[in-house]
């Protein structure tokens, strides 16, 4: 049966992970996410859950690991300076190939920046803001609702690759309230028989470890994630397009951007240009592909984001130069206005405008 | 993970009683420990105390960074190889989910005493029901031989190359005494491992600790003064000496607390 609520985007969140079955939640409070940590102390008991305050970011990735290692449904979440603090266990993660659900509430930055909304962790979390060689699936909702709805297809992707998943929101999803829908869920069966449960005499002994100390074998391990990460890359790719049938311009934009981008798209239609927008919801992998498409039927594309260019490097990758390409960004957790976003089209494609 | 190189051994001839065995729960391969290290001892130790609780199939180890980063190599149950400094963490989350199971983390100095006190002073302080294997050797093994927290005034290291000022570094940390004062913790206590004697009362510690877990009675610490003969650039017969000369004058052996008597000052009569 479908539940409706209004709820804040972090609680949604919290109220999604209860749902999908996560068996434990590990978090240390940072604006603007502590609601997370919150709601689950409140409700994780009521359901036999396992929740718990660590004592810093470090300990609460690390106590995911080890609920991940053992086999169960873990998560964490926290906000830029404190997802800054993961990092090493994030690569530790990858590396033992620990299915997990990590979540950053971005804020602005760098340093402890501002607890008002960014996006500046965009490379963070998809170029591997941990050491070594890896990759996160990296979602990026842009609604209450995509915040519960991706934390359900985190943890299922999690599982699937054996992956850890990353959900990048920002200030303003995680603090802002929408209708949200929950609609039932089958957490669906996994075979998790490497997780170290204690060995029976039946079976070898499992053993959760990043360490190949041979060369000759850490790099099959890495050829190994290689071909994980371009699976990945050829199934998962997951975007919305809205407008783009007829469109000879495209705005690009995730998460919060894309919402405004949107609003913007609608000024600029009223005005006679036909913008599109493009949003990616997975920022790993990248909807390449189908914007290598657009970029030979626009005329100019817009990518608009709360940082300084960091998403526009991923385009700029699939269009290859076919297409004009600008950015837009406000940082510091200002946001654009739609009138800004559209202001920037009329001077960017002045020449569509005259027409 | 690596594959096991086992090793054949000698057949025992059918007339001959055998008074020794390696413990089912220590893997049959060569160990990469320097001749005369302690890690491989308390290996066996930890895995002759498994075998006698028959709790192998119900024993989750983690093991850190630093020399005995292999040790899911040497014992055959099932393990968890955790960040630098993380193993209490990575522990936590084990215990607090199967908490019917028996979890312990084995710890080097550099590990538990300086990047990972955080995590290891709050697992005790939570009264996590884990056991913390605390190895002090009194310098970084594995990095080859770098001052530690609990590296002896005076004492040379490589990064103390004067010997350790403690002015500048202060005084050895004694791990043992500060969690002791931690409500969390229940059993705790330090044995040395380079006498018959003292093998013996650290293999008792670690029988009381898994028993003390199955009690839930809180944080069981077991610190062993270890040693590194390699890094302190000792044979292991002078490294034995320094063990009864040096450092445990800097930390007395003996239970600092136990469940049932939780202040106990370490005296000659409980060493
Ligand atoms: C984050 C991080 N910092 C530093 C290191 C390098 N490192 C590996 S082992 C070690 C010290 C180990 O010393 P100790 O815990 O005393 O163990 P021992 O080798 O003496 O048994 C260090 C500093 C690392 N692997 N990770
Ligand atoms: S370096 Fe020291 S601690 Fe490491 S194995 Fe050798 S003797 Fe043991
Ligand atoms: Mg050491």
């Amino acid at each position: 049966m479908n539940v409706t609520k209004l709820m804040k985007g972090n609680e949604a969140l919290a109220e999604a992970a209860i749902r999908a079955g996560c068996d434990a939640y590990f978090g240390y409070p940072i604006t603007p996410q502590s609601e997370v940590l919150e709601y689950l102390a409140r409700e994780m008991p009521r359901h036999n859950r396992i929740v718990l305050q660590a004592e810093s970011e470090v300990a609460s990735i690390n106590m995911v690991y080890g609920a991940a290692g053992a086999g169960f449904r873990a998560m964490t979440s926290s906000s830029s300076p404190g997802f800054s603090l993961m990092q090493e266990g994030i690569s530790y993660l990858a590396g033992a190939e620990l299915p997990c659900l990590l979540v950053n509430v971005n804020r602005a930055g760098p340093g402890l920046g501002t607890i008002q909304p960014g996006q500046g962790d965009y490379f963070q979390a998809t170029k591997g803001g941990g050491h070594g060689d890896y990759r996160l699936i990296v979602l990026a909702p842009a609604s209450v609702q995509e915040m519960a709805d991706h934390v359900f297809l985190g943890f299922d992707l999690a599982d699937q690759y054996r992956n850890p998943v990353v959900i990048l929101s920002d200030g303003a999803i995680g603090q802002m309230m929408e209708k949200v829908t929950f609609k039932p869920y089958q957490k669906p069966t996994v075979d998790k028989s490497w997780a170290t449960t204690g060995k029976p005499a039946s079976r070898k002994r499992n053993a959760i470890s990043s360490l190949f100390i041979q060369p000759e074998r850490m790099e099959q391990h890495n050829l190994k994630l290689t071909e994980k990460f371009n699976r990945i890359r050829e199934s998962e790719v997951r975007f919305e397009e809205v407008n783009t049938d007829d469109a000879d311009y495209l705005l690009v934009a995730y998460g919060l951007s894309a919402r405004i981008a949107q609003k913007a798209m609608d000024l600029a239609r009223a005005k006679g240009l036909r913008v599109g927008l493009l949003r990616p919801i997975t920022l790993f992998p990248f909807p390449e592909k189908r914007l290598r498409e657009l970029a030979t039927q626009v005329q100019g594309m817009l990518t608009v984001e709360l940082n300084s260019g960091q998403m526009v490097e991923d385009v700029r990758l699939a269009v290859e130069g076919r297409v004009p390409l600008a950015r837009y960004g406000r940082m510091g957790g200002m946001i654009f206005t739609p009138e800004e976003i559209e202001r920037q089209l009329e001077t960017l494609f002045e020449k569509a405008y005259a027409n | 993970m690596q594959t096991d190189e086992t090793v054949t051994h000698a057949c025992v001839p059918d007339d001959y009683d055998v008074a020794y065995h390696r413990p089912a729960a220590l893997m049959d391969v060569n160990m990469h420990y320097c001749p005369g290290c302690a890690h491989s001892l308390v290996h066996k130790l930890l895995m002759e105390v498994v075998d006698e609780l028959g709790i192998q199939d119900q024993t989750i180890g983690v093991a850190p960074v630093g020399c005995s980063v292999f040790a899911y190599e040497y014992m055959d149950i099932d393990m968890q190889e955790a960040a630098h400094g993380r193993a209490c963490a990575v522990a936590t989350a084990i215990k607090r989910l199967m908490p019917d199971k028996f979890v312990f983390t084995y710890q080097g100095d550099g590990d538990l005493a300086a990047i990972g006190i955080a995590e290891t002073l709050h697992a005790i302080n939570r009264g996590e029901n884990i056991l913390i294997v605390f190895m002090n050797n009194a310098v970084y093994g594995m990095t080859s031989g770098q001052m530690a927290p609990t590296t002896l005034p005076g004492m040379k290291t490589t990064t103390s190359p004067f010997g350790r000022d403690t002015k500048f570094y202060g005084a050895p940390m004694k791990i043992a005494e500060l969690v002791a004062q931690l409500p969390g913790s229940s059993y705790v206590t330090r044995q040395v491992v380079n006498s018959a004697h003292g093998v013996r009362k650290t293999k008792q510690a670690l029988l009381k600790a898994f028993e003390w877990q199955k009690q839930n009675t809180g944080t069981c610490l077991i610190e062993i003064i270890g040693n590194c003969p390699s890094n302190w650039r000792m044979t292991p017969l002078e490294a034995s000496r320094f063990i009864d000369e040096e450092m445990v004058k800097a930390f007395p052996v003996g239970d600092i607390k136990t469940p049932d008597q939780p202040s106990l000052e370490p005296t000659p009569e409980n060493l």
